[in-house]
């Protein structure tokens, strides 16, 4: 199923949850609040059938842009793939967790939380999962300072005479 | 110095030697070390404890607890998250331990060395080092190269004089 069709069957079973100025001509893009129902109607339509979520990874646009959230789905029934957007708000963005629909999403989730600090509604333990649990900050925002010391050991060395 | 005793041995069977010499003989030629690897640095390291390069025939050996090692061998990045337990792990060394940082990650960060918010640049901010073996990773003869380099501090040690 090409990309329009499936753009059709999701704007049929939830309109709302379309971005409405998005193209969605090469994704789709969807609003945070809905997503919970068009995850539910991927997965059960039987045209469409996104079993298997392949990747879940996070990025920021920047200090003037939003963070987002990109799934890339695939049905291992009719082999079609679709990548999904959301975008959150750079400070205290969330949107809602679907590590019960796909289990893949759940250590994922974790690590856009850990890198970006987008959090995940309803996701069942969403605690730091690379990064120590007294880190400070979410490292892979644009914005983000690396810090002097972690814990007392200095982070970043100072080279100035080695160069 | 080893050969020296083993001669004394072989001709009378009693040593005169000083108890120095003694324990330095003992334990430059026991430095087991703690089996632990970080990073593909571990790998040359498995490779020179296996049989091609054994390591066994310098009397290192690998232990799987830090109450039982004398030498701690750095195999790899260090993350800040991993510096505080290599740090605690050292802690739990009975003395005398020795610390061998090997590669480039564990001597300064390597390719690490100047981005980045997560890698230690270079473990010696955390533990003091004995021996750094440069390398990228280094070959499994540049790490027997720096046990040989441990033993031979080792053998310059005085465990027994007294502190002036």
């Amino acid at each position: 199923m090409d990309l329009q069709s499936i753009v059709k069957s999701v704007r049929g079973a939830q309109p709302e949850a379309l971005v409405a100025d998005a193209a969605q001509e090469e994704h789709l893009e969807l609003t945070p609040d809905r997503w919970r129902e068009v995850a539910r109607h991927l997965i059960d339509d039987a045209d469409l059938q996104f079993d298997a979520l392949m990747c879940l990874s996070g990025y920021d646009e920047g200090p003037e842009g939003s963070l987002a959230v990109i799934y890339h789905l695939f049905s291992m029934q009719h082999k079609h793939k679709l990548e999904v957007r959301i975008k959150v708000p750079r400070d205290g963005g969330s949107l809602p967790s679907v590590a019960d629909i796909w289990r893949t999403a759940d250590w994922h989730e974790r690590e856009a939380y850990d890198l970006f600090g987008m959090t995940f509604e309803g996701h069942p333990d969403l605690r730091r999962i690379l990064l120590p649990d007294d880190w400070e900050g979410h490292p892979l925002k644009k914005d983000y300072l690396t810090p002097d010391y972690y814990r007392g050991i200095p982070v970043p060395k100072d080279k100035r005479g080695w160069e | 110095m080893a050969l020296s005793l083993v001669h004394k041995f072989d001709q009378d069977n009693v040593i005169v030697e000083k108890l120095d010499n003694l324990l330095n003989w003992a334990r430059s030629n026991s430095p087991w070390f703690f089996q632990f690897g970080l990073a593909c640095c571990a790998i040359e390291m498995m490779a020179a404890a296996a049989p091609r390069h054994d390591l066994e025939r310098f009397g290192a050996m690998p232990r799987a607890s830090p109450r039982q090692s004398d030498v701690m061998i750095v195999a790899g990045t260090v993350t800040m998250k991993m510096a505080t337990r290599i740090k605690r792990l050292y802690e739990q060394m009975a003395n005398p331990k020795y610390v061998i940082s090997m590669g480039s990650c564990a001597n300064s960060g390597g390719p690490y060395w100047q981005y980045g918010y997560h890698v230690l640049k270079g473990v010696d901010l955390v533990v003091p080092v004995d021996v750094y073996v440069p390398g990228c990773p280094p070959r499994p003869e540049a790490l027997i190269q720096g046990i040989n380099e441990l033993q031979r501090q080792i053998r310059e040690e005085t465990p027994l004089r007294k502190v002036s």
